[in-house]
């Protein structure tokens, strides 16, 4: 008893200062990569080495039409080169898939590269429709400031659980928000689910869901749970969650890290403070 | 080996075939079906050779046979030895042998699930890789899609084998549990509190991967061997990346061979320090399972300091490791290394101060040396049972050669000797990462990947934190794959949890989980 003692004396408080403070975050961290679309002169080779498709290229005639969709990035960061640069942002999380697409369209030269930057689109840059931020805010009302979590594995590596379960110890800390994982979907009022929803797992994340008490709201976890991420739609695996319920907020990341998770989930009850930007 | 193949050679004669073979530490025979009993009795009894793996291929279209290939070794050998048995396409089937060797039971199935291919006289023949509502559907052949729509999903139809008596009930938990944990189905038949029988049900997390191996330029391939199992992403990485090298002959630079093995050795230590408080958490020590959290808080913070990832994600690649550190990076190494060790010293000093702590996991959750050697146990769980093997050691790759350490071995079985065989293995991998810190060469970190040849065959293991992990593949055109087989332990080990639950009361089942913590994911693939 005495060693717990001058063991816990010893260590003192240790949680994170985020989000009132920036996040600890290495300098060699790889986060979001920025995209310069109009400077950006060649995009094959980031094309070619993303692992998920995460950018692809439509050629059509003398133009080319560029989409990056964050949902199925990995952030391994291999798409870096003279106009796109990999940044420390994490706080990726979105209300809708849309957001996380960007599109930009190019006159091409004959040897394939870009001549001629014509247009990028932030996503569906979209008024927040109104069912999740209703339902958002009517959660905040009913729940204050205190909301409970039940994790759904729907065909996950493992590797978004393992960051997930970081959001409980002293370090992360989510009780410290009034927030906290609950055993059974019967006491949650947010499902957050990482993927692909597999096959197998189609039936029993619909019944979870369908356990969970009204009002609810879903919370789909890294690319994978966004959009299937590297494994895609295939004979096991039925993509994205939102290909089997329908989600609130999408956090992006392989795995997201836990403050990524911890914004993204307060976005998900409207609960985020104003802006604070990585240090 | 070549004399235990020459011994092999001199009782069966021609009926065992050379093959050639493109890396040095594999053997390659072939043998016919009718064979594989009488061949496999004698490389166990006789010559005591342990079967590491048993997989299938389907190669219909260009030879008009599958071939199964049975994964050898045998102590103080560093070499594998595969048997290679074609199985012709209208004859597909090939004799079972899980009655004599429980540790092919479910290898054998998924073989039947994913190809098609009946293993007679199999003493449990259901489904085990495909759940019992998919269709007659075989999906690693390769005249089967990958992006085959499957019929409607319409629920559950599987039977657990009923428990019958007075007083005895199930209890079934799962796929969904009460933790933040991976999702697999458990059948208890308990009567009172004392578990009778576990059954098991996995593979809800199956996501296709061995077939999308085959679909992935082995550049983009890397990632998805890092998403086999998320807590042993570098692990599975650089077991890919390995294979892949020996199919093409590609010399990896020392420097990166280090660097990979100080990144191998940092994920066995954050996941042996989680699973440590975790463990401490299922008997109610919730104050040792903080301070792990904390500890492994520093692991993950170093691991983004040297690859730009909490898990190791993204950083190793064919050919090396993606980046050079620079001086601030090793110096971030030897810093948080020292820090680490210090901090763990007390977690186990806190944790060992506990008398209550230790009167849960002392004998909880038995697992008997004899079964844990015919269940063909590995890693952790193995050593912790009497089974000395470590692959680091038996077949080194990496810098491991190059490295002295200790391998801890218990003959107590318990969930107290598989924490403790962790707690000895994170001082041995502490003392690694400084030993290899001091012998980095300069040189390059990678070097360039060259057009594969197709049609080799290479398999590659690593030491995971949780056991062995093999990758076998077979090189296509293009460097692509035309067929990569996944391990991971926890296919060995899940019988293990059966075993070890029996007789001990439900309420121990979770900290008897924990003490194995097996990978679904890398189960179901």
């Amino acid at each position: 008893m005495f060693k717990i003692l001058q063991k816990t004396l010893k260590t003192g408080v240790v949680t994170s200062d985020y989000p009132r403070a920036a996040a600890r975050v290495s300098e060699h961290f790889r986060g979001r990569p920025v995209f310069d679309f109009e400077r950006w002169r060649d995009a094959r080779p980031a094309a070619e080495v993303c692992p998920t498709g995460a950018i692809t290229l439509l050629d059509r005639d003398a133009t080319r039409q560029v989409t990056v969709d964050y949902g199925l990035c990995v952030f391994c960061g291999q798409c870096a080169d003279g106009a796109v640069r990999i940044t420390r942002e994490f706080e990726l999380a979105t209300k809708h898939r849309d957001d996380l697409v960007f599109v930009a369209e190019y006159h091409l030269k004959p040897d394939g590269t870009h001549q001629k930057f014509i247009s990028s689109s932030t996503g569906q840059e979209r008024a927040v429709a109104a069912s999740g931020a209703q339902l958002g805010r009517k959660i905040h009302q009913i729940l204050g400031r205190s909301l409970a979590i039940r994790e759904v594995d729907a065909g996950s590596c493992n590797g978004c659980e393992l960051e997930i379960v970081a959001l409980n110890n002293p370090v992360h800390d989510i009780e410290r928000f009034g927030i906290h994982f609950v055993a059974s979907p019967r006491h949650a009022d947010m499902l957050l689910v990482t993927g692909p929803v597999t096959r197998n797992m189609e039936l029993a994340l619909r019944k979870t869901y369908a356990a969970t008490p009204d009002p609810k709201v879903v919370v789909a976890v890294g690319a994978c749970g966004i959009s299937g991420g590297i494994f895609g739609i295939n004979y096991a695996t039925r993509g994205g969650v939102d290909q089997v319920i329908p989600v609130d907020v999408y956090i992006p990341g392989c795995p997201p890290r836990p403050e990524a998770l911890l914004h993204g989930i307060m976005l998900a009850v409207d609960r985020l403070a104003p802006v604070r930007r990585t240090k | 080996m070549t004399d235990l193949v020459a011994a092999l050679q001199r009782e069966f004669g021609d009926r065992l075939r050379s093959l050639p073979s493109s890396a040095d530490d594999q053997l390659y025979l072939e043998l016919n079906p009718e064979d594989i009993s009488a061949v496999i009795q004698q490389l166990g009894t006789r010559h005591g050779a342990r079967l590491v793996a048993v997989f299938a291929e389907d190669c219909v279209a260009a030879v008009r046979v599958f071939y199964n290939y049975y994964v050898f070794d045998r102590p103080g050998d560093p070499t594998y030895l595969i048997l290679r048995v074609p199985i012709p396409a209208d004859q597909a089937r090939f004799p079972s042998l899980a009655a004599e060797m429980p540790a092919v039971n479910w290898q054998e199935r998924e073989i039947q699930d994913w190809f098609g291919i009946q293993a007679t006289g199999h003493p449990n023949p259901r489904r085990v890789a495909l759940h019992d509502h998919w269709p007659e559907v075989h999906p690693l052949r390769k005249d089967f899609r990958l992006d085959q729509v499957l019929p409607a999903f319409h629920g559950e139809q599987h039977e657990y084998r009923p428990t019958l008596g007075e007083g005895v009930f199930q209890v079934p938990v799962g796929p969904v549990h009460a933790g933040t944990i991976e999702p697999g189905h458990f059948n208890f038949a308990v009567a009172g509190e004392p578990i009778l029988y576990l059954q098991l049900r996995m593979f809800y997390t199956h996501k296709g991967t061995e077939k999308l191996f085959e679909h992935l330029p082995v550049h983009r391939a890397v990632f998805l061997a890092e998403s086999i199992s998320g807590d042993s992403s570098f692990s599975h990485g650089a077991a890919f990346c390995q294979a892949i090298e020996k199919a093409a002959e590609l010399e990896v630079p020392l420097r990166a061979r280090i660097l990979r093995t100080i990144l191998l050795e940092l994920e066995r230590i954050y996941n042996h320090v989680a699973d440590i408080g975790a463990i401490a958490t299922d008997v109610g020590f919730v104050v040792a399972n903080a301070q792990a959290g904390v500890l492994r808080e520093k692991i993950v913070a170093l691991n983004e300091d040297l690859t730009g990832s909490r898990l190791l994600r993204a950083f190793v690649c064919v050919g090396g490791v993606r980046k050079d550190w620079v001086p601030s990076q090793f110096e971030a190494v030897r810093g948080t290394i020292d820090i680490v060790e210090r901090d763990f010293a007390e977690l186990v000093d806190l944790i060992k101060s506990s008398d209550s702590t230790r009167d849960r996991l002392e004998h909880t959750g038995y697992l008997h040396p004899e079964k844990a050697r015919a269940l063909g146990i590995v890693g952790v769980a193995g050593r912790a049972s009497g089974i000395d093997l470590d692959v680091r050691r038996d077949h080194p790759y990496a810098a491991y050669e190059f490295l002295e350490f200790h391998v801890p071995v218990y003959d107590a079985g318990d969930v107290l000797h598989r924490m403790q065989v962790r707690i000895d293995e994170v001082g041995v991998s502490a003392n690694m990462i400084r030993s290899a810190l001091a012998h980095l060469p300069e040189g390059p970190h990678r070097v360039a990947v060259p057009t594969i040849p197709a049609g080799r065959c290479a398999l590659s293991s690593v030491e995971g934190w949780r056991g062995e992990i093999i990758h076998w593949v077979r090189t296509g055109p293009d460097n692509r794959l035309e067929r990569c087989k996944i391990k991971d332990p926890s296919v060995n080990n899940w019988p293990a949890l059966v075993e070890a639950v029996q007789g001990n009361i439900i309420a121990d089942f979770p900290v008897i989980n924990k003490s194995f913590n097996l990978s679904y994911s890398g189960t179901d693939r």
